[in-house]
């Protein structure tokens, strides 16, 4: 059974709806779940891409591994950003950071 | 050979002594600063006059002449066209090394004055920096091998007499008069380069015994170029002469090119002794005597140089008589002395005893040198003890400074032409020469000696008797002062016995010059008659001269104005170069220049208001802008490849 057109669909539309969250979301720990959608949907691409088109080498898969791995970094990252960013503003609104301007 | 290598020295020394000066002169040099730059001076004139021995007296000969010697010559600047290079060379040759022993004389002397006349000076180390700068530039004038290198130090002479003119730069008389002669010399410096280019591109070398060579031989391409080609009637080799004649002639204080030499009498008085009576302003001459061969195969040129010669020594003569400032007769006289060497040149011919007018105007220059700046340093003197340079406020000062008195009792004599005297022998080598080339510039030149005579006694004797002793600010000057007066008197009185003729002429081959005692007859007695009449109309107070000056009327009136030159040039600068040129020029700088540069920075402002609200400090606005640009670019990636 090949599902590679429906999984592709999956993933654009979890693309798609991580982008939608990231330019809609007020709150900066939804924007980071945003964000953390868009590498899934990149991911299960990867896996996919793998097992129907080469389903002999790893590649695929490694990379998904590297990308969550990459992700978890990025998170601590991102959180301690936030985090001063809340010490700040007193507040994780993306509105209340908007001082880096003209 | 061995001696040629100190020569670099000689421009080294001045150059180091200039930069430690100018560097460390104001704050821990401020005493010493003059001795360091006299010390230098000493060593110069030491090698120069060694140089001089040995090249003249010791040196080997060549066939009987003089060698040119080449003490230095590396290639500098390539062009890549036409084989042409700037080298950067030392030459020797007699002119140069006659020169060399002038300048350091004379610096050497101005120096040491200096000493004394700057004492307690604001700018002390300053004035002894600027002097080093330029007689690091004047040697370097006279040594080099190649006329752009010459115009470049051409050029730093220029800079040099600006900045000591300019010295009083509190005085907005000082200012103006540097400026007007830094103007003035650029002016005529724009003639001597179009000349030089023409010259050079022509003849395809910068180097002075090539450019000779080739341009003194009928059959040489440059010279049958040069002479076929011609502008409005005159050939290209004329125009080329008299272009770089333009430059001498700005530089010589030639007429109608003298405007800016009295006002340069600003400046401090041993600065006018050194600059604008002994070095720089025969820098003129230098160059005619140094391109001589050529100008004498050009008579267009050389009778350009005659003329104006004759004329400025005539017309500055002439204002010399009516001048009531010490330091502008003796300005007006330095033009006057300098149109004789210009017009021996210009009579002279080439190879041998026919080469008497080179030789002369030489020797004039050197015997000039002496007696001219022993004038200047006397009335460095005088100024010094009265405070003023009118001669209103100057009389009977010979009982007051009885050793200025002598030196320039024996400076005015040797100027004048009175035997043994330097100026007698080489005044009347210089009539000598005119009589045999053109009669009617040696009556000019009689006419001048007699006028020479007249007004040196006038100034004579309207400072040193005229009145009963006049008050004395400070008395008789220090040793440091009166030390220079009397070496430079010593050599007024014996220079004229040196055999110039054995030693620079122009094919360097040495000849004997005849002595002929009838024809100096009637130049000693018009000398002789200008001295009384000076003497019945100034030695004691009274109305004679006034009688006289009316008598002249509206000459009198012309000659005390300097013959309205600076209100013609006033005029037409005024009229015509300001309206014409001038306003277009700012206008055009204003308004399109300016403005464009304005306009530029105004609408990059204009456009930068209007987009900066883009820039509003939301990341997720940038991130939909972002990934809207990313979409449009995929969309004519995608889209470029389907077609």
């Amino acid at each position: 059974m090949n599902y590679l057109q429906e999984i592709l669909v999956i993933s654009t539309a979890l693309f798609f709806i991580g982008i939608y969250g990231l330019l809609t979301r007020r709150n900066i720990i939804a924007i980071l779940m945003s964000v953390e959608l868009m590498l899934n949907s990149v991911n299960i691409n990867f896996v996919a891409f793998n097992k129907y088109l080469y389903p002999n080498s790893l590649d695929g898969i490694f990379f998904s591994i590297f990308i969550i791995t990459i992700a978890a970094a990025e998170v601590a990252l991102a959180i301690a950003i936030v985090i001063n960013l809340y010490r700040n503003h007193d507040s994780v609104d993306i509105d209340s950071t908007t001082l880096l301007k003209y | 050979m061995n001696y040629a290598q100190y020569i670099p020295l000689l421009l080294a020394l001045p150059l180091l002594s200039f930069a430690i000066l100018g560097i460390w002169g104001r704050k821990s040099l401020k005493k010493s600063s003059g001795i360091i730059g006299t010390m230098v001076l000493l060593i110069l004139t030491i090698i120069s006059i060694a140089v001089a021995t040995h090249y003249f007296f010791i040196g080997e000969k060549l066939n009987n002449g003089y060698q040119t010697i080449f003490a230095l010559n590396i290639p500098w600047l390539n062009f890549g066209y036409k084989n042409l290079s700037i080298d950067i060379g030392l030459l020797l040759d007699p002119i140069s090394v006659m020169m060399l022993v002038v300048i350091t004389v004379v610096s050497l002397m101005v120096h040491i004055f200096s000493l004394g006349y700057m004492k307690g000076e604001e700018r002390y180390p300053t004035y002894f920096a600027f002097l080093s700068l330029f007689t690091f530039s004047m040697l370097g004038l006279v040594l080099s091998a190649n006329i752009f290198q010459m115009y470049i130090f051409w050029e730093l002479v220029g800079v040099s007499s600006y900045l000591l003119i300019g010295f009083y730069f509190t005085q907005p008389k000082a200012v103006a008069a540097a400026k007007k002669a830094f103007i003035v010399t650029r002016f005529a410096d724009l003639g001597f380069l179009i000349g030089i280019l023409m010259l050079g591109i022509q003849a395809e070398t910068f180097d002075f015994l090539t450019l000779i060579e080739r341009l003194t031989n009928a059959e040489s391409t440059a010279y049958i170029n040069m002479h076929t080609t011609s502008f409005l009637g005159i050939s290209a080799l004329t125009w080329a002469l008299s272009l770089v004649f333009v430059g001498g002639a700005g530089k010589s204080a030639m007429f109608p090119l003298h405007i800016w030499l009295p006002d340069a009498m600003e400046g401090p008085t041993p600065v006018s002794a050194l600059i604008h009576a002994a070095t720089m302003v025969v820098a003129g001459v230098f160059l005619v005597a140094r391109l001589f061969p050529i100008f004498h195969f050009n008579h267009t040129a050389l009778n350009l140089v005659a003329w104006t010669g004759a004329l400025s020594a005539l017309f500055a003569a002439v204002i010399a008589c009516t001048q009531t400032d010490i330091k502008r007769v003796l300005a007006y006289s330095t033009m006057s002395q300098i149109g004789y060497m210009m017009f021996a040149l210009g009579v002279s011919g080439y190879g041998g005893e026919s080469g008497l007018g080179y030789t002369a105007s030489l020797f004039h220059l050197f015997t000039h040198a002496f007696f001219k700046s022993l004038l200047f340093l006397g009335a460095g003197i005088i100024i010094h003890a009265i405070h003023s340079n009118d001669l209103k406020d100057m009389g009977g000062l010979r009982h007051a400074l009885p050793v200025t008195h002598l030196t320039f009792l024996i400076a005015c004599l040797a100027i004048a032409g009175v035997p043994p005297l330097s100026g007698f022998f080489s005044k009347e080598e210089i009539l000598l020469a005119a009589w045999e080339g053109n009669r009617m510039i040696f009556t000019i030149g009689l006419l001048t000696a007699g006028l020479t005579a007249f007004y040196m006694f006038r100034l004579y004797f309207l400072i040193f008797w005229n009145r009963p002793a006049t008050k004395v600010i400070s008395k008789e000057a220090p040793a440091s002062m009166k030390i220079p007066l009397i070496i430079l008197a010593a050599i007024s009185l014996v220079a004229g016995f040196i055999p110039f003729s054995q030693l620079v002429t122009t094919d360097q081959q040495p000849f004997k010059s005849s002595f002929h005692v009838l024809f100096s007859i009637a130049p000693l007695l018009l000398v002789i008659a200008g001295i009384f009449t000076a003497m019945r109309l100034y030695k004691n107070p009274g109305e004679k001269a006034a009688h006289l000056a009316q008598w002249f009327g509206k000459f009198y009136q012309g000659a005390l104005h300097k013959f309205y030159i600076d209100e013609v040039y006033l005029f037409i600068t005024r009229n015509f170069i300001y309206k014409i040129i001038g306003s277009p020029a700012a206008r055009f700088d204003k308004q399109v220049v300016d403005g464009g540069v304005n306009g530029l920075g105004n609408g990059t402002r204009f456009i930068a208001e209007k987009i900066k609200a883009l820039q509003n400090g939301r990341v997720q606005w940038y991130l939909l802008v972002f990934l809207g640009g990313i979409l449009i670019l995929s969309f004519i990636f995608i889209g470029w490849n389907k077609i």
